[in-house]
């Protein structure tokens, strides 16, 4: 896996929660009938409108919330990576879980505009406008944690040692 | 440099070495909780009887998809002989019966695919809610990694005022120092001595909304009372080093508080003492007492203290949703369901229900609901276009019987 991602900007503002990715309705939902369900009480329609390889920019104490994984949903949806100003402990810890890389980095909501470019290197925490030509410095994850992100997260781990039965 | 009590415990249970913040500690889990659910691809587990097992979310099923689901959970039980199950008929929610049937102790480390499993911090266990991925890692191999944030300490003095509760306590936190992402809180004080099983299992709960990570509550004479008849494990509790250090300390005197209320959609900054909203007379459709927050028989006791000889205000929808199978029966015994029926409120089963918009009161667009639940989050509780404020119980029953949000020290 690459140590950087990079792709189109998307931002979202503070308290993003669990149940904004996820709605009540669409709890027990198999996670493929998850997906259009996204954001649809704070933003509808941007499911279609994203694309694979996007980049969420995002405000303080993202993934706010309940057990919801959030991580599967945005790793199903292609987003190559997350980068917040700040997380909360349970969402970043799905995020990880799902394989999907986060990077914690104040100020970052500051030097995007939506649409702008980002490219990041989520190990060392460089993070790069690609539009406008500006960069700052995040907080790289600790090594024990991107190992996990780069076996593809925890149910990839757990297939490989014979856990869960092969998928079907 | 000395560690404080979650720190001890979390070294205790990893490789006995000086944990710090910033640090990725391995530890083994004594529990992991289970509801409504088990995938059928688990071929192996670590430990049967580190397993529970329950129903909680979605009882009994309201949907077929939920009874679905509820066939996976038995087969489950069934296949690796789980002990700890609490099917329907035992059922209640997971947070509530962790507690009170003795499994989350003192400086265990307990974890479960819901947020408020955080609850169990008032019981001076390290726990805290995870995903469904994860759930399955930790049923399968027995330990998971912890990433060690800084921990607030809380202190609290003096005592809470009538119609003043442990609910409000965990309002006035967010709408005072907004959110704890990524932070610890551990909670001392002489006023933490006034403070009961009760509404300290309503404080834990709720510091998932201040986004901490753990909530540790001490092991002192009021913990030791609740648990030495319930705990079904020996346990080691987890007490902080003399020369412990906190990244902040935050003191409260719990006499200064009134009640506090959460206005509609996130808790951090946004919360305001009674007295500043109830001139506006926001009017409420719903009015609910329940989760694993709010659903215990103190909460019972007091909406009934309130209701009593009053009627609900036409228009409105009192729900009382109770945490477990057995607060029904001592609320029931206690007269207090027939209290808040003769006002007439509902009284439900337990489950999450209306708490996460599952079942059992959804609220439809327009509509505003003053909750005792967990969360106010928009869409929560069911149309994205309804509004959720959040107070106390006590809050809740005097704004049930006003027809707007008002303040329970006036019933």
């Amino acid at each position: 896996m690459a140590s950087t991602f990079k792709g189109k900007v998307w931002k979202f503002g503070d308290n993003i929660n669990t149940d904004l990715v996820i709605p009540n309705y669409a709890v027990m939902y198999k996670l493929e009938d998850q997906l259009e369900h996204t954001f649809n009480a704070n933003r509808p329609g941007w499911v279609k409108e994203m694309e694979p390889g996007d980049v969420l920019i995002v405000g303080k104490n993202f993934g706010v919330g309940s057990a919801r994984d959030i991580g599967a949903i945005f790793k199903a949806l292609g987003i190559s990576g997350v980068v917040a100003e700040s997380f909360n402990g349970l969402g970043l810890r799905n995020i990880i879980n799902a394989g999907l890389p986060p990077l914690p980095c104040p100020g970052v909501m500051d030097i995007f505009d939506e649409g702008d470019v980002a490219e990041v290197d989520w190990v060392s925490g460089e993070v790069k406008n690609v539009t406008k030509g500006t960069t700052l410095q995040g907080v790289p994850m600790p090594k024990d944690l991107r190992d996990i992100v780069v076996a593809g997260g925890v149910e990839n781990v757990l297939r490989a040692e014979g856990y869960l039965a092969a998928k079907s | 440099m000395g560690m404080n009590a979650i720190e001890k415990i979390l070294s205790r249970k990893s490789e006995g070495q000086v944990v710090k913040p910033g640090d990725v500690v391995m530890v083994d889990v004594d529990f992991t909780v289970h509801f409504d659910s088990m995938r059928p691809d688990i071929l192996k587990v670590n430990d049967p009887d580190k397993i529970i097992a329950m129903f909680d979310h979605q009882v009994p099923a309201p949907t077929v998809l939920a009874a679905e689901h509820a066939v996976n959970m038995r087969n489950f039980v069934e296949k690796f002989g789980v002990k700890n199950y609490f099917p329907v008929g035992k059922h209640g929610i997971s947070h509530v019966l962790v507690a009170e049937e003795g499994y989350a102790l003192p400086g265990k480390v307990l974890v479960n695919a819901d947020s408020h499993t955080c609850s169990s911090g008032a019981m001076n266990c390290i726990a805290r809610g995870i995903g469904p991925s994860e759930m399955t890692y930790i049923l399968c191999k027995g330990r998971t990694w912890f990433l060690v944030g800084e921990t607030t300490k809380i202190v609290l003095d003096g005592k809470l005022n009538e119609r003043v509760y442990a609910r409000d306590v965990i309002h006035y936190l967010p709408g005072e120092y907004g959110d704890f992402a990524q932070q610890n809180l551990e909670w001392y004080g002489d006023g933490l001595s006034t403070i009961d099983m009760d509404g300290r299992l309503t404080m834990a709960t709720v510091s998932a909304e201040l986004s901490a990570e753990f909530s540790l509550f001490p092991y002192d004479d009021v913990l030791a009372n609740y648990v030495k008849d319930r705990a079904r494990y020996e346990f080691e509790p987890g007490f902080p080093d003399d020369d412990a250090t906190y990244a902040r300390e935050i003191h409260v005197d719990l006499s200064t508080l009134e009640p506090q209320v959460v206005l509609p959609n996130f808790v951090a900054n946004n919360v305001k003492p009674i007295g500043d909203i109830t001139n506006e007379k926001i009017k409420v459709d719903q009015a609910f007492i329940g989760s694993c927050a709010n659903g215990r028989l103190s909460d019972f006791a007091v909406a009934a203290d309130i209701l009593k000889g009053k009627k609900v205000a036409p228009g409105v929808r009192l729900l009382v949703t109770p945490g477990s199978q057995d607060i029904l029966m001592k609320a029931m015994k206690a007269g207090y369901v027939e209290t808040i029926m003769e006002a007439g409120g509902v009284v439900t089963s337990s489950t999450c229900g209306a708490c996460f918009g599952g079942h059992m009161g959804l609220l439809a667009s327009g509509e505003t609901c003053i909750t005792a639940s967990t969360r106010n989050f928009q869409g929560r509780m069911g149309s994205p276009q309804a509004n959720i404020y959040m107070g106390s119980p006590a809050t809740v029953a005097a704004s049930a019987i006003a027809g707007h949000i008002s303040d329970p020290r006036n019933f």
